[in-house]
């Protein structure tokens, strides 16, 4: 596993004091981090410090306020969604967001067809395979129960064979098998050379995937570092649970 | 793409040939013509509001822009109607350009801004101030190109063009991304779809046919009024037809059209006193039971409906 990047390599995601406000309201409000090839980097933070804002402005839904992304080096903030997608960024979303009235194989296809970057043609069939979704190809996808949309969604962004997955909260509702098999399947493709973003709240989950977390509190990251040392560290056990204020 | 070929022999043909036929053993032609009329403009509702999900109350507005393309043309540098209906064609798509920041809107405020947009190109064209380029509210005459089997049988080409835009729609990746689209337009966005583009070529296709058969109907009837080609009940009729029918099909604006359609004649002629009623009690059957038209019945029973 390539837990420890050497120091001189680009990195595939850079972020750099990256803003985004909504009215008068900064949801990120100067977030730096930076992701390398085949890294599990964990977003994670209290309700509303800005994880999922940042992860819509990496996907291109929002446009910046401020601050840059890079993707090896190259800025793409602020471009739209399906060129990020070419460039090789896709990502979940915490409520599944299907193609409801098209079957599970044509929400995937689309995906094959219009996202491929570098001309990769993804096996439709082996993704839906390897995410329990070929025995429902042929199904709606609004027949499917969210955790099959959830698992859609992730068909969908891998049909794009992305160099870059941001998962947002893909976790939650899950029961423990399938928790267990969704952290395998992200860790087989880090694993692969995939960089991956991962919003959670089940710290469990975050332990068993990542090698890194950053913790955001209010829009800015507060701790970087190994899950283990976040659990230890004051300012982040007094965002999650309150306390003294130690900034 | 095995399954649009037998979308094109068993669907486009028959079609095509029966229109193509009928003026033979039945001498209504203007009924007829109607009826083509109605179908192509269902398809167009089809294209944009079935397939992309718009739903343009104002999508007469395209039709009498073709049909004023068509006259302009033709009154002032007495064109042959065929380079005219090429001008009704390119009337409606300049329309349908500068109408396409309409597009950032979504459902009911698209629909009526579409009407308010119709509105406004009938107010011009009716201005009595522009009466020496548009005729005005008085009106167009067009009897040096009338030609109305030639205009049935242009109508007829336009009808098979249309059928063959649909049919590429129902089997295409393309006409996949635009329901993707009109599913979800982030995650379309997120599999690579360039929704923007999508949604502008859907638009202006669909303005193009309209256009098209609003050039042929101006020669066909060849005296109308600006009120004429801008009736608002023509876009409902289309609309409603569309939906009727079921849309994001082939076949379910061509079901909506030959049962609406038929029955508002039949009726609506024979005994016009009932006619509102039946239709009232039909449309609303529709939306209560069948609120996603007549096909999604076979769709309910497990049948893929063309």
């Amino acid at each position: 596993m390539s837990r420890e990047q050497g120091a001189g390599q680009l990195p595939l995601l850079g972020v750099e004091r990256l803003v985004k406000r909504f009215g008068g309201f900064a949801a990120v409000d100067g977030a730096s981090f930076h992701l390398m090839p085949g890294e599990v980097l964990g977003l994670v933070g209290p309700n509303g410090s800005g994880k999922t804002t940042c992860i819509n402005v990496i996907s291109g839904i929002y446009a910046p306020n401020g601050g840059q992304i890079f993707l090896q080096g190259k800025p793409i903030g602020g471009m739209p969604s399906h060129k990020l997608v070419r460039l090789g960024i896709n990502r979940t979303f915490q409520v599944p967001q299907p193609f409801l009235a098209l079957n599970v194989r044509e929400n995937v296809e689309i995906a094959a067809t219009y996202g491929a970057h570098d001309g990769s043609n993804a096996d439709i069939e082996a993704i839906l395979a390897s995410l329990g979704l070929d025995a429902y190809r042929a199904r709606a996808a609004a027949d499917l129960n969210s955790a099959q949309q959830k698992m859609l969604d992730l068909a969908r962004a891998l049909a794009t064979s992305p160099r870059l997955l941001l998962v947002d909260e893909l976790a939650a509702g899950l029961h423990p098998a399938e928790l267990k098999r969704v952290a395998g399947k992200l860790r087989e493709l880090a694993d692969s050379g995939m960089a991956l973003l991962v919003v959670e709240h089940l710290m469990g989950f975050i332990g068993e995937v990542t090698d890194r977390v950053i913790v955001l509190n209010a829009g800015r990251e507060i701790f970087e570092g190994r899950l283990s040392e976040a659990t230890r560290h004051p300012q982040v056990v007094s965002v999650f649970l309150g306390g003294d204020d130690v900034r | 793409m095995r399954r649009s070929m037998c979308h094109l022999i068993f669907i486009l043909v028959p079609v095509v040939i029966a229109f193509a036929l009928l003026p033979r053993v039945y001498s209504n032609h203007l009924l007829l013509f109607n009826f083509v009329v109605f179908l192509v403009l269902a398809q167009g509702i089809n294209v944009i509001y079935g397939f992309s999900g718009y739903l343009p109350f104002g999508y007469v507005g395209f039709f009498g822009a073709g049909a004023y393309g068509f006259s302009l043309l033709v009154l002032h540098l007495h064109a042959h109607p065929l380079p005219a209906l090429a001008a009704g064609a390119v009337a409606a798509l300049l329309l349908g350009v500068i109408l396409t920041p309409l597009l950032r809107l979504e459902g009911a405020y698209f629909a009526i801004a579409t009407l308010a947009a119709s509105e406004a190109v009938l107010q011009v064209i009716s201005n009595p101030n522009l009466t020496d380029i548009t005729q005005g509210p008085y009106g167009v005459r067009l009897s040096g190109v009338y030609a109305p089997r030639f205009a049935y049988g242009m109508a007829v080409a336009i009808l098979a063009f249309t059928f063959l835009v649909v049919i590429f729609l129902r089997n295409s990746r393309f006409g996949l991304a635009l329901q993707a689209i009109r599913e979800n337009p982030i995650s379309a966005g997120m599999a690579g779809v360039n929704v923007v583009r999508a949604r502008v070529i859907a638009w202006l296709v669909s303005a193009l046919i309209a256009g098209l058969i609003g050039a042929v109907y101006a020669w066909y009837i060849s005296v109308f009024y600006p009120e004429t080609v801008f009736d608002l009940g023509m876009s409902i009729f289309a609309i409603v037809f569309a939906l009727f029918g079921g849309t994001a099909t082939i076949l379910g604006p061509l079901l909506g059209v030959a049962i609406l359609y038929g029955v508002y004649n039949g009726i609506g002629i024979a005994t016009p006193q009932y006619f509102q009623l039946v239709y009232g009690a039909l449309i609303m059957a529709l939306v209560l039971f069948l609120p996603n038209g007549v096909l999604s019945l076979a769709r309910r029973w497990g049948l893929n409906v063309p």
